[in-house]
């Protein structure tokens, strides 16, 4: 018998759903999705950085985008940042400076707390091959790699990236686009940026990954115009050519 | 110059027309370089976020900005549909209508604004139920969308004394009565968003007075009329880009008041403005699909062939209050004798927009799963009852190619090795198989377009449309078009489109823009070279029809090999660049282009009846185009079409809650779309044979996406013996309908 992940919407299916609700079927809803990402690693609520992974039920998103979120969230966020100051991380507020490297280039930028990396790549330093589709992670399309592993730019915060290596799209080198391009991966486009950093991200850990493999492990992007059929074919040529190699 | 006859290459001659061919904007897309309207980033610019009414039915009373103009970097709030104090209260009756705008220096400020904004409403009752008919009349929420009755002439006609209504209702359950089979259903299409994944919207600012606007739009060339029509001014004053467009399927046709709204902000703060919708706003009001759910009966002979069918369907599109158009039952199929009647219902949702293949879709799904039922019903093999029923379609020309390629189909997808009667599966465990047809048509025909086609003395070629690509490959098929007329490589021509600057091209909606592009290109071609032909056989002293364009060079046919290099023969030219306007207008007859496709899909599932899951094992596409310009992209689309068959079939469903009306999964982590691992293995097979090759370019985006949900679903029915009525076929709708079965 196979596993049901079940649509959340059937089951859940409540009246008025409320944020802290939302929130909670948010955290689930990426976890089924997010397959080779971590989970949400990083939040922060008024200027707190923390540490640890956030105790489930809590959306950062929300938290940081509107006031009622807030309300609904606050409980959890005073029991995230009890942990947190335990465990002793440091508290930050207002606008901050932060170093990175983006695309082998060393970067400063003055963020809020609230600043996502996806703002701060597409608005600060206009390397917008990582998309705003959603902001839960829940489509892929913001897809880049932090330190090597991919993370979506839409769920993590500007500040908690200081010191680390951030690698767009841009800066991915040709190789996977070619394969794009060989094998039609893409239409609109809109989605293939974050499709081609996930792809990536995939064959690092799987090098010789079998077409099995492929169609397990790449389900963490969403495209609307239906290119996953070259999507397929470009990671199995990738991982072909990795097997020759 | 001498009179061009416009003609396509023969198949032996082409030397990349109808073959494979890379997107020439691949790779800028694959790497991130590409500027959609949303990463147009332009200095100074504003952010702009809008409060979405939370509500599907209210009064919006009035809207306090006083806190959210307090926010730090928030510059100007802006009414779009909400009163100012002392106006009367404004009635909204979609979920996510927007209210007010808040224009900020960043997205977070404007997120924080919109979050301060007071508003008051008063809560009407709303209304949702788009399947149930009976509550929408008692709550008065219908509206008749239409209906008719054909009946065979020989049945006769009513006599004088006799009510027309009556006798035909007694002839039609006459028929019925005489059928040797009859089944009766109800099946539905539940509503679905476009859900673009980058949401509409415009960054604009305003240039000496002048709106210079990147819009995400299908339909460039009239997009500057429609912010001229919103602003009051003329189209002159308005320029419209779109490079790049991040999924448009029928939605994104004008700038929308959102976007009017952005051009009004830019020019009251004197900054360029960036105003795109949030997800939630693209789900619930960036456009979506009518649903349908009907009541049908049909009556057959002995063989399966219909003699018969009477049906009655609603649904919604809106609080416009119509539902899939009555005109398109039954589908493709057309027996001899049909009644049907359609009821729209007013729900409180954001009206409906053309959705690739409007009304195709679901009435497909709606038609041939009744089709399919009888198969089931008589435990015949589906595939034969729909090429029996072929003798009764309405197009009656196209019943050989369908049945040829259904065959092709068959054989694909292994339809005699794999097929069983209905419910007859051998079961693994709990999962059994299924096989299912559908079968489509659409008309594809030319969109108007003009071209301006430039050739420089020294060789250079460039071409300007206002046409758009909506990622279906339409700036390669217009170079592949320039390149094969003149001999040249494809890198050899510049492809200029995406401007309303440039010449007009009709919008991009119902597969009509290859042959819009391949018409224009095509005649501003073969003008161009006939006359550099003239120029070229004055100097070589042959005639003109003498020559050919091939591999670079003005070829002398017959000489031997005297021939004359394209830019040697450009340099003719004097100079100034030869410059040709081609135009091509909606309707033209044409031997470049021409309309009406049909095909088939056929899919393959698995089903697993403990858990309702299903899983598409594989689906086949048979599908006729005429003549096909880019393979490569044609196959694309096709199991890009394919897909969202699948996602329609099985996932997408717009949920309200019944009791406040509320779209309650407008966010992509539930309103659910099919990821890489759920599409099986697709087949695609482009019917090409010659007789299809002379009809010309006809449109290839819609025709895919129509029967593969009609597929899905007699797949299901064939491995389950049990008909899950409505579309997507939800695990727990497949389980329902074993538990009622």
């Amino acid at each position: 018998m196979w596993a049901y992940l079940p649509s959340l919407c059937e089951i859940f299916f409540v009246k008025n759903l409320n944020l802290a609700w939302r929130s909670f079927i948010l955290s689930g809803g990426l976890n089924d999705v997010g397959d080779y990402r971590d989970p949400l690693f990083t939040l922060h609520a008024d200027g707190i950085i923390m540490s640890q992974p956030p105790a489930q039920g809590f959306s950062r998103r929300n938290f940081l985008r509107g006031s009622g979120a807030a309300a609904a969230a606050s409980t959890v966020v005073h029991s995230a940042a009890a942990q947190d100051t335990a465990a002793g991380s440091a508290v930050i507020a207002g606008e901050t400076s932060i170093a990175v490297r983006i695309n082998g280039e060393s970067k400063t930028a003055k963020v809020e707390p609230r600043t996502t990396l996806l703002d701060l790549l597409r608005y600060q330093f206009d390397l917008t091959a990582a998309k705003p589709v959603s902001d839960d992670g829940s489509s892929g399309a913001s897809t880049v790699l932090v330190d090597g592993k991919p993370v979506a730019a839409s769920t993590v915060l500007a500040l908690s990236v200081n010191g680390k290596e951030i690698t767009t799209c841009e800066g991915l080198g040709d190789q996977i686009p070619q394969a794009f391009v060989a094998h039609d991966a893409q239409q609109c486009g809109f989605c293939t940026p974050g499709f081609v950093v996930a792809v990536r991200a995939f064959l690092s850990r799987h090098p010789d990954a079998s077409e099995e493999q492929i169609r397990a492990g790449l389900n963490g992007n969403l495209c609307r115009c239906g290119t996953y059929a070259g999507v397929l074919q470009a990671a199995i040529s990738l991982a072909k050519g990795n097997q020759n190699g | 110059m001498a009179e061009v006859n416009y003609s396509w290459p023969q198949n032996h001659k082409s030397r990349l027309i109808g073959k494979r061919v890379d997107r020439l904007d691949g790779l800028e897309k694959s790497r991130g370089a590409a500027k959609y309207t949303y990463d147009v980033n332009l200095p100074n610019q504003l952010i702009v976020r809008a409060l979405g009414c939370p509500h599907a039915h209210c009064r919006v009373i009035s809207v306090d900005a006083t806190e959210a103009a307090k926010v730090p970097g928030v510059v100007l709030v802006h009414r779009i549909n909400a009163p100012q104090s002392g106006e009367e209260p404004i009635e909204i009756r979609a979920d996510g209508t927007l209210l007010v705008a808040v224009a900020a220096e960043s997205d977070a400020a404007a997120l924080e604004g919109v979050s301060k904004l007071k508003a008051q409403y008063e809560l009407l009752e709303s209304f949702t139920a788009d399947h149930d008919l009976a509550a929408a009349e008692a709550k008065e929420r219908t509206k008749r969308a239409g209906g008719g009755i054909e009946l065979d002439e020989a049945l006769g006609e009513p006599g004088d004394d006799e009510d027309e209504e009556e006798w035909e209702e007694k002839t039609i359950q006459g028929l019925f009565e005489r059928s040797a089979y009859v089944v009766e259903g109800n099946y539905g299409v539940d509503a679905i968003t476009h859900c673009c994944l980058e949401p509409h919207g415009t960054t604009l600012h305003w240039v000496d007075n002048k709106l210079k606007a990147y819009l995400s739009t299908q339909n460039v060339s009239q997009s500057d009329d429609g912010f001229a029509g919103g602003l009051g001014i003329t189209a002159d004053e308005v320029d419209v880009t779109c490079e790049f467009i991040g999924g448009g399927f029928g939605s994104k046709f004008q700038p929308n008041y959102w976007g009017i709204a952005a051009a009004e902000i830019a020019k009251q703060t004197g900054r360029p403005v960036k105003f795109m919708l949030s997800r939630d706003q693209e789900l619930k009001i960036g456009g979506n699909r009518p649903s349908g759910f009907i009541k049908a009966k049909i009556g057959a002979d002995e063989n399966g062939i219909v003699t018969v069918w009477d049906s009655e369907h609603w649904g919604t599109t809106g609080f416009n209050g119509s539902t899939v158009s009555v005109g398109n039952f039954p589908y493709v199929f057309q027996p001899k004798n049909y009644r049907r009647k359609a009821t729209g219902i007013i729900t409180d949702n954001e009206p409906s927009v053309a959705w690739r293949a409007p009304n195709h879709p679901q009435a497909c799904a709606l038609t041939q799963t009744a089709y399919d039922d009888l198969a089931a019903k008589m435990q015949a093999d589906s595939l034969d009852i729909f090429l029996r029923n072929l003798q009764n379609i309405d197009d009656p020309d196209k019943a050989s190619v369908y049945a040829e390629e259904l065959r092709i189909a068959a054989d694909l997808i292994g339809w005699r090795r794999n097929w069983h009667p209905h419910g007859k599966g051998q079961k693994q465990g709990s999962v059994v198989e299924g096989l299912g047809i559908g079968i489509h048509k659409w008309a594809g025909t030319a969109n108007s377009s003009n071209c301006l086609l430039k050739i420089h003395p020294d060789g250079g070629v460039e071409s300007y449309c206002g046409t758009q690509d909506l990622g279906t490959g339409t700036r390669t098929v217009c170079a592949m078009v320039l390149a094969e007329t003149f001999g040249l490589p494809i890198e050899a021509v510049k492809v200029n489109i995406g401007s309303s600057t440039y010449p007009f091209s009709g919008a991009s909606g119902g597969s009509t823009t290859v042959g819009a592009v391949s018409e224009s290109h095509r005649r501003a071609a073969q003008q161009a070279l006939a006359a550099l032909f003239e120029l070229v056989a004055t100097k070589l002293g042959v005639a003109a029809d003498q020559l050919e364009a091939a591999n670079g060079k003005i070829v002398v046919t017959g000489y031997g090999g005297k021939s004359m290099s394209w830019r040697e023969a450009c340099s003719l030219i004097g100079v100034r660049p030869l410059e040709i306007t081609s135009s091509y207008q909606r309707g033209d007859a044409s031997p470049l282009s021409s309309q009406n496709v049909g095909g088939c899909q056929m899919a393959h599932v698995a089903v697993d009846t403990d858990t309702g899951v299903i899983k598409i094992k594989k689906m086949v596409a048979v599908q006729d185009m005429g003549l096909i310009i880019n393979r490569k992209t044609a196959e694309s689309q096709i199991h890009g079409a394919m897909i969202m068959s699948i996602s329609a079939a099985l996932f997408e469903q717009r949920i309200n809650d019944p009791a406040s009306g509320v779209f309650v999964n407008s966010g992509l982590d539930q309103y659910r779309l099919p990821r890489l691992g759920d599409i099986g293995d697709l087949v695609v097979h482009l019917y090409e044979p010659e007789s299809e090759r002379a009809r010309g370019v006809i449109g290839l985006g819609e025709p895919p996406v129509i029967s593969g949900c009609a597929a899905i679903s007699n797949a299901v029915c064939n491995a389950l013996g049990v008909r899950v009525p409505t579309v997507p076929l939800t695990p727990k709708r497949v389980l329902d309908a074993l538990r009622t079965a």
